[in-house]
């Protein structure tokens, strides 16, 4: 009987102990991607940015720059390479029967978007070997595929998430999908749209405010060149005028959510009972059906999410408790996102302002210490942001269809596959932290490395810049 | 051909790819590992540069194969990602170490470390072609039954065949990669790296040819309904070509003609993936046909229409790639100082671009507000990026520019 069970439905659920391992193992691998990628989005359009004002001005300064960040990039790439690729593997490896049974509605995205990889790849070496060895022109040119396939990578992969979090496109009947439109599964899903735009623009403010950092730190420890000034006004610039946007579109977000996954909305606030005019609680915390603790704003909840101060917003008691996402997680999150989202703001707004009156830098140091940690914060809302995505999923893998229970492998080991991966990743960016100190401590030559992908940062590219001024 | 194999016979081109170029990457890694003599530093830097310029291409054809067989063929993906769970998972961890200590080596200063890295990166070369050809020797062997975890975890790829494949492929991997070495060594005129390689590509190459006939006398002991087909027209033909593309390769470089070699070690590689994909045809996996695998008719056409597409775009662009490498131009001396002169015409003017982001930016604002999705949203949302993207340009330009000017007074 069990042989005739297994035959029929080889996909049938498992039982398996450690799906919260499971979980967790995959949520690091996304932590350890999403940071990098935003170098993949990002930065090529810094780089091109930096050669342009070489190109037009003449100035050496853009050059030095550009060729500089060109290596980190490619530094960063070949890492973001080797996380993707182990994601890859991982959705198989961890949820095979979500693969069996949906792989063939949302592969198309993952097909697609290997070719944006291989664009990537291959122009992204073409432009950092380059330098020197083409036309400045056509230098210039091999560097736009990379900048158009970053986009166009991440447009197709997080196509496969809104799928996941809004799912169409496909029939169900008896656990298997049947009358499958791939295009419309992936592009016709209006979910993609504003994941698309907020992950695009979260891409350049990480790589913005990470690499203004660096060079605020310097600021501080008194490397005030023109070389390290232009190499901070330019991301943060940039950085900064999308950082009051990202606001906008996270608004915009949201009240998509609360149309779509109104459970995962009522999970961002914390809300169990349906409610007209329903408030939002700043900090404090989920308890026993209620947030404790917290900063009531009344019926704010109802005007962010439909723009209506009387808007009737759905409860987490609407669904049935097994169908309910961790709440303490998912509004953590969210809060964490939305809080550093507004001081990342604030902080743009001075620098903006002072700019545009006396046309010069800051000059409070203080504004210099608030940028090094604008840095890491705006990874910490990065992926405090996929965190209420995903989180706030839970508990469906695919939204409505299949739980996360349903789709996990049946196989043994994945403590010691997680316990794994921690060490490994973790050597990883010891490693890379290593060396990204190592090169700032001591500036090797302007040559490149043999793998051309020395990542050589502040000190080095200072001693670089000052020769060429000479 | 029917059209629920067309994407297997993409699989199979990007498997050969690959086994050809990621297994150079692997086997250049082979040859840094013993090279600590005399000639060990000039060696292992060699092997670094070569393959830079290629290296993230190389790799995704790994990425484009598992895309294309988790769409196309979803159960088959998911019996074989569970069932050969541990291999694959090697294979991965493989792959994050390489990638570290690759992105890590060029800036090692002391030798201590250089040979840390070096070695780091030698052994995880070693381990990831090995475990994934174990996976490859399961599932040619019939030993990945359809179903999550349904195979058994350790036998399914510790056996005589999957052993023999691991084997085959990291050694086939030192082969082709010494065969390239050797051409590009010549092809910067460096006479004894090139002597150096030419010695271990004929070394490797008798290896990994005995290796394969020891081979077939394995699979003929182990897995039966593979060595039946294996021996049987058209299989056999794709065997014997493998065979005498290899020999041919041989010839080709104790000839020093490493430009011909290049090809013929890709033909005897392919070869023998299309060996084994006609000695296993049509069965998938046991019990599944690739018919049954198959996605339904929809995907199958989309998949092949977007792999059209991206091959329109993708073979030019890896011709002009391997043609800038292959003709030297990224070859360290030939660089030359390029003019520092500007190109492009002088700047338009700052203010009408940043009236254009004002205006992009308000309208932007209101609309994405105001709209709850529609052409009207589509159009706030465009309008915000138009004015990050156009303020960008005016303010950091203006930013950048004004402080050289300030500089200059
Ligand atoms: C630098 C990063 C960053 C910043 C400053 C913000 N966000 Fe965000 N947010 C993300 C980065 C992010 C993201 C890229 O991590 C997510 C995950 C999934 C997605 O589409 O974007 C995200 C998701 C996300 C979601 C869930 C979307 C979904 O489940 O489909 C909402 C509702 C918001 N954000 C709202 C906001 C608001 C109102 C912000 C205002 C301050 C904000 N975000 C700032
Ligand atoms: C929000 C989600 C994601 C974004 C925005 C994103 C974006 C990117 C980008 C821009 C790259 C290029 C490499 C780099 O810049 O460092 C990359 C690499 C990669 N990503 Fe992701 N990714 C995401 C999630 C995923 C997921 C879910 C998978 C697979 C399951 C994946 C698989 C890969 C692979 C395989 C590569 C390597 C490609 C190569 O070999 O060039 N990514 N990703
Ligand atoms: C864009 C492509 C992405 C895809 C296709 C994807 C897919 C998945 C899958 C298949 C799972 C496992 C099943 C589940 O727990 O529901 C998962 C879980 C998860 N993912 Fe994603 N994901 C994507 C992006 C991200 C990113 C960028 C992050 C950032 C950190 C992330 C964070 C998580 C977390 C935290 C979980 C675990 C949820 C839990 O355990 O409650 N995801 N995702």
């Amino acid at each position: 009987m069990i042989w005739f069970l297994l035959a029929a439905a080889p996909f049938a659920p498992v039982d398996q102990e450690y799906v919260f391992e499971a979980r967790q193992m995959q949520a690091l691998s996304f932590a350890v991607h999403i940071p990098l990628v935003c170098f993949g989005i990002a930065f090529p359009a810094f780089v091109l940015f930096m050669e342009a004002l070489w190109l037009r001005t003449g100035d050496p300064v853009y050059r030095t720059i550009a060729k500089r960040w060109s290596k980190v990039m490619l530094a960063l790439f070949a890492v973001g390479v080797v996380t993707g690729t182990i994601l890859s593997f991982e959705l198989g490896l961890l949820w095979p029967s979500f693969m069996a049974t949906f792989g063939e509605v949302f592969g198309l995205g993952f097909t697609l978007e290997a070719f944006s990889f291989f664009v990537e790849a291959i122009f992204i070496a073409v432009y950092v070997y380059g330098w020197d060895r083409l036309s400045p022109r056509v230098h210039f040119l091999s560097g736009i595929p990379v900048a158009i396939a970053g986009f166009t990578g991440s447009l197709t992969v997080i196509s496969v998430n809104a799928w996941m979090n809004h799912p169409s496109g496909f029939t169900l009947e008896e656990g298997r999908v049947t009358d499958v439109r791939p295009l419309e599964a992936l592009f016709g899903n209006q979910f993609l749209w504003h994941e698309v735009v907020h992950m695009y623009v979260a891409a350049y403010i990480v790589a913005g405010f990470l690499t203004a950092a660096v060079y605020a730190w310097g600021w501080l420890r008194g490397r005030r060149g023109r070389y390290e000034r232009v190499a901070l006004v330019v991301p943060l610039t940039i950085a900064a005028l999308a950082a009051p946007v990202q606001i906008v579109v996270g608004d915009w977000a949201a009240r998509e959510v609360a149309r779509e996954q109104p459970t995962k909305l009522a999970a961002f606030e914390g809300l169990h009972e349906t409610e007209k005019g329903a408030p939002v609680h700043l900090l404090g915390w989920y308890d026993d059906d209620e947030v404790r603790y917290g900063i009531p704003l009344p019926r704010l909840l109802s005007l962010l999410a439909f723009h209506d101060p009387n808007a009737r917003v759905a409860g987490l008691e609407e669904v049935p408790a097994d169908e309910r996402p961790p709440v303490n997680v998912v509004r953590v999150a969210f809060q964490t996102m939305v809080g550093i989202g507004f001081l990342l703001a604030g902080i743009s707004a001075v620098y903006l302002l002072v700019w545009l009156r006396r046309r010069r830098l800051p000059r409070s140091p203080w504004f210099y210490r608030a940028v090094v940690v604008a840095g890491p914060l705006s990874v910490v809302a990065l992926i405090a942001g996929w965190v209420t995505t995903e989180v706030g999923r839970q508990p469906w893998v695919v939204y409505g269809h299949m739980r996360t229970e349903e789709a996990v492998t049946g196989a043994s080991g994945i403590p010691v596959g997680y316990a794994t991966l921690v060490l490994v990743y973790g050597g990883l960016l010891v490693a890379v932290a290593w060396i990204l100190g190592r090169l700032a401590r001591a500036p090797l030559d302007v040559q490149p490395g043999p793998g051309g992908a020395a990542p050589l940062i502040a000190g080095a590219a200072r001693k670089d810049a000052e020769r060429e001024e000479r | 051909m029917t059209l629920a194999e067309v994407p297997l016979v993409l699989m199979l081109i990007g498997l050969t790819a690959y086994a050809v170029l990621g297994g150079a990457d692997f086997g250049a890694a082979f040859w840094q590992f013993g090279a600590f003599g005399e000639h060990g530093g000039a060696l292992r830097e060699h092997a670094y540069r070569a393959m830079g310029p290629v290296w993230e291409a190389n790799h995704v054809w790994l990425v484009f194969v598992l895309v294309i067989c988790w769409t196309a063929y979803p159960q088959a993906f998911a019996s074989i990602f569970s069932t050969l769970t541990v291999p694959l998972f090697i294979a991965a961890i493989g792959i994050i170490l390489r990638g570290t200590a690759y992105a890590v080596h060029a800036g090692t200063a002391r030798e201590i470390e250089r040979r840390t890295i070096d070695g780091l990166f030698s052994i995880s070369s070693l381990l990831t072609p090995f475990a994934l050809g174990t996976a490859v020797g399961a599932i040619a062997s019939g030993r990945v039954p359809v179903g999550n975890a349904a195979g058994d975890e350790l036998t399914s790829w510790l056996n005589p065949t999957s052993l023999l494949v691991g084997t085959l492929a990291v050694a086939s991997g030192a082969y082709v990669a010494a065969v390239y070495l050797a051409g590009d060594a010549a092809r910067a005129g460096l006479g004894e790296l090139a002597a150096a390689f030419r010695t271990r590509a004929l070394g490797a190459g008798v290896v990994a040819g005995a290796i394969a006939l020891v081979g077939l006398a394995v699979v003929a002991y182990d897995a039966e309904r593979l060595s039946d087909n294996l021996f049987a027209w058209p299989a056999l033909a794709a065997v014997a070509a493998s065979a005498a593309a290899g020999l041919a390769t041989l010839e080709f470089v104790r000839r020093w003609r490493f430009e011909a070699a290049r090809y013929g070690a890709s033909a005897a590689v392919a070869s023998v993936v299309v060996g084994w994909a006609l000695a296993q045809r049509p069965e998938l996996l046991p019990g599944l046909t690739v018919e049954e695998a198959a996605a339904g008719r929809p995907v199958l056409i989309a998949t092949i229409v977007g792999v059209a597409v991206g091959a329109v775009i993708l073979i030019p662009s890896l011709a002009l790639l391997f043609g800038l490498v292959l003709g030297g131009r990224f070859d360290e001396q030939a660089a030359e100082r390029t003019s520092d002169r500007a190109t492009l015409a002088p700047r338009r003017s700052r203010r009408s671009l940043t009236a254009m982001a004002a205006v992009a930016g308000a309208l932007g604002l209101l609309l994405t507000l105001a709209f709850d999705g529609g052409p009207f949203l589509a159009l706030g949302v465009l309008g915000l990026l138009t004015f990050v993207a156009l303020a960008s340009v005016a303010l950091g330009a203006a930013a950048a520019e004004d402080d050289g000017r300030k500089e200059r007074l």
